[in-house]
């Protein structure tokens, strides 16, 4: 895939942290994400998390909004393939991940700011990680072209 | 109630969950800030929103009229949700207005050390909080029958007291065996720890018990083949393997056996005695009627010549029970870790290397030495026997469990102790790590075997062993901690003391009923500490050493937990389901059908002549999927409506 920059450019600020929308589903991410607070596993302070009950639940225009808004990335997190609480749910989003990416490419907007990871409700280190992982790829992007420019 | 197009008055309550979100942030900024957010004309902090006094907060301002939706900012929805919907209700006030803003799994807890991130991060929490309860709509909770059955998988020492509670107040009970005999593990054991008491005269009048009760019906060799529906209403099938002997005219006499050819190892004794083709796994097995092994049948029908009633059937096959059930408890057990792909330890290359179970029906006076313990290589008692801990336990290397397995201290000193209670002359090293008698009565038990008994403890774990050639004595090196020195001995005989595993077919099982694993394999609890029981799936519970490592005391305890969380759903007869199911407007809808197609429940028909589409309540179980895929917007899921999750991501971010 050819790399796609951010049209209109953005410079990081010194101490700038990236900002990280969460779209997690209720019986696997959500949890992990609780079980990550209960294990006390410390992470870059950068992300916000909206609960659906199940990713299939999420709407690319989710993505396009947060991004619009200013987020420097959404993070949509799902069951792991095989786990979902609806069966199904989880291969609904991984379909609909690619389309994401690709309208996020057409659009001029970095499509790594858009993340899919599968998070199982035991998984709270690999959300960490993932989260660390996402910090240091925006770092690499930069802030968002959006910031502050919301109406 | 509500009147949805009244102004919203929203009441913010901060909790300070003692120290855990106040210890990081700054609450009292946090309520000045909620204070200044739109809609929001209350704003409160507390020590514990939880307690009663939090909810008297919350519902006094509600009984006032000051406000009319709730948003409480503390730990996670999953924890308390309930609580506060409950408290919310109870002061008049639909409880699908309360929302709950996460700020301390997602925040206090995970950004410690980054107090002003954190905050910012609470006060973005709360913003979008406080937006999403703006755009609530008042739900109707929706109410299901609980059928008065519980279907329990796994008959072990779990199994069998979950089984029996329920079965004692009335239920229908279902347990369901894959094995051809109820009893689990538990049937193995010669002896349980601390108290030295009989584990058959324990366990077989509890078995006979469950076989002759009037509301458990046994489904030996059976396996849980599909399930379907939700808490309440399960629809399960389930598989009966076929045994090839008619088990209604089977008497037991066991004539079959005698004249059979074949010749394996049995199971039950860890491979250290034969049975035939044609067997019963052990004398006391529940139900006692003969199953034929077809991997090692012949298909002589000698067995069928000596069968006086004729049970004999080699056409059996297999059959699909379909059966629905108000709760399902999970009872699976564990399986022992195979040290054969070990190599350092020998196990299945040198013969006097052998595993705390097969020693157990050593030591067991219907084993296969009859409780008179041997050496594999030569049959004799052996003088010295060293157990070897931690095998497959509390190791970071491939293949084996970083988890403590909790009972191998302490049936490796049981078994010593049971071994040199008779042959008292005997030399006995137990290398460990360190010994864990963590239950009541295990520590003096520990005290005895080391002082009274005579046992050596040696602390290290053993690095490898080696086999004389001459007489089939285990070498065996290790290093003793304590005198920090390599040390080498030569012993008759070497027992692993293996740890316990999750069920090779533990995914499976998961799979089929949507219950969550940990890490390790084991099933996962809805809460480690207030729901141990519970899984995260409605309705169905875990108990025993599937939920993780226990021993007896702690398994029974768990059951009957499980047995009394099931019984109180199906005694209340009914159970309360969040109505987050999906609505469809047909002024809006196109008919493209591409919703039909995506629901994984079949809850959404299209009605052809009268071009509608129609969204079923009872099947539909609420995951939106169709709602986000509708391309007219005609499809809205409750209280996750596009109006509400985008009021969200339209705050998310702080403006200033």
């Amino acid at each position: 895939m050819v790399e796609t920059k951010d049209k209109i450019g953005a410079v990081e600020a010194p101490g700038w942290k990236p900002y990280i929308l969460g779209i997690f589903c209720n019986w696997c991410s959500y949890a992990g994400a609780d079980g990550a607070g209960t294990a006390r596993m410390q992470r870059p302070a950068v992300l916000r998390i909206i609960r659906v009950m199940c990713s299939g639940r999420v709407e690319p225009e989710f993505v396009f909004r947060g991004l619009k808004n200013g987020a420097d990335g959404v993070l949509v997190s799902t069951c792991h393939p095989g786990d979902c609480h609806y069966v199904t749910g989880n291969y609904k989003t991984f379909r609909k991940a690619p389309l994401i990416s690709k309208f996020l490419e057409q659009m001029g907007i970095n499509p790594k700011r858009f993340r899919l990871t599968n998070v199982s409700a035991s998984e709270g280190a690999e959300l960490t990680e993932i989260i660390e992982d996402f910090v240091e790829e925006l770092h690499e992007i930069g802030p968002s072209p959006f910031k502050n420019k919301k109406e | 109630m509500v009147n949805s197009d009244e102004e919203p008055r929203i009441g913010v309550y901060i909790c300070d969950c003692g120290v855990n979100i106040a210890g990081v942030l700054d609450n009292d900024e946090l309520r000045e800030y909620a204070a200044t957010l739109p809609n929001v004309v209350k704003s409160e902090r507390y020590k514990f929103m939880c307690s009663e006094i939090g909810q008297k907060l919350i519902q006094e301002d509600i009984e006032n009229g000051e406000i009319n939706r709730v948003v409480v900012a503390a730990c996670s929805p999953r924890m308390h949700e309930n609580t506060f919907r409950k408290a919310t209700r109870e002061a008049g006030l639909n409880e699908f207005l309360f929302e709950q803003a996460n700020i301390r799994e997602h925040d206090s807890w995970v950004h410690m050390r980054q107090q002003d991130d954190a905050q910012s991060i609470a006060q973005d929490i709360v913003r979008m909080a406080v937006a999403k309860a703006s755009k609530l709509e008042p739900l109707e909770v929706m109410k299901v029958e609980v059928k008065p059955s519980a279907l329990v998988i796994g008959a072990g020492i779990a199994g069998i007291n979950v089984a029996k509670d329920l079965g004692d107040q009335g239920f229908d009970v279902t347990l369901v065996e894959k094995t051809p005999t109820i009893g689990g593990h538990m049937a193995q054991l010669d002896k349980t720890f601390p108290t030295m008491d009989c584990s058959a005269c324990i366990i077989t009048p509890e078995m006979v018990e469950v076989g002759n009760h009037p509301n458990i019906n046994i489904l030996n060799y059976a396996e849980v083949t599909k399930v379907d529906g939700f808490v309440g209403n399960f629809k399960v099938e389930i598989t009966k393997k076929p045994h090839y002997v008619d088990q209604e005219a089977c008497t037991g006499c066991g004539g079959c056996s005698d004249v059979c050819p074949v010749i394996t190892g049995n199971e039950f004794d860890e491979g250290m005695k034969e049975r035939k083709a044609i067997y019963l796994p052990f004398p006391q097995a529940v139900p006692n009627k003969f199953t034929i092994d077809m991997d090692h049948c012949i298909k002589c029908e000698l067995c069928k010549d000596e069968c006086e009633p004729d049970a004999i059937n080699f056409d059996d096959k297999p059959k699909k029970i379909e059966k629905e059930f108000g709760t399902i408890i999970v009872t699976t057990g564990y399986k022992a870790f195979d040290p054969s792909d070990y190599t350092p330890y020998g196990f299945g290359r040198f013969p006097n290397v052998i595993t705390g179970l097969q020693m157990e029906r050593e030591l067991s006076s219907f084993g296969p030495t009859v409780g008179k313990p041997v050496r594999p290589s030569d049959g004799k008692a052996p003088h010295s026997i060293a157990f070897f801990q931690c095998v497959g336990s509390r190791s970071f290397q491939p293949g084996m469990n970083n988890y403590c397995s909790r009972v191998c201290c302490m049936y490796a000193m049981k078994q010593a102790r049971q071994y040199k209670e008779k042959h008292p002359e005997a030399e006995i090293y137990i290398l460990y790590m360190d010994i864990r008698a963590f239950g009541k009565g295990y520590e003096e038990f520990y005290e005895i075997a080391a002082r009274e008994y005579g046992i050596n403890f040696i602390r290290g774990r053993a690095a490898e062993v080696f086999e004389n050639p001459e007489n089939n004595n285990i070498i065996i090196r290790a290093e003793d901690t304590l005198l920090k020195r390599p040390i080498e001995l030569e012993v008759d005989m070497v027992v692993l003391s293996v740890g316990l595993e999750a069920q090779e077919d533990a995914t499976v099982i998961s799979r089929l009923l949507n219950v969550s694993q940990t890490a390790d394999g084991f099933f996962m609890e809805a809460h480690p500490k207030l729901r141990p029981i519970d899984t995260l799936s409605d309705g169905i519970f875990v108990a025993g050493v599937a939920q993780g490592p226990k021993d007896i005391p702690d398994t029974v305890a768990q059951a009957k937990g499980a047995a009394s969380g099931a019984a109180s759903l199906m005694a209340q007869g009914e159970v309360e389901i969040e109505p987050y199911f999906s609505v469809i407007n047909n002024a809006l809808c196109s008919s493209c059908l591409s919703c039909v197609d995506l629901c994984p429940y079949t809850a959404i028909s299209y009605d052809k002549l009268a071009n509608l589409v129609t969204i079923n309540k009872a099947l539909c179980k609420g995951c939106g999927t169709c709602t986000a895929a509708c391309p007219c917007n005609a499809i809205t899921q409750n209280h996750f409506k596009v109006s509400q999750i985008m009021a969200m991501i339209d705050t998310a971010i702080p403006t200033r």
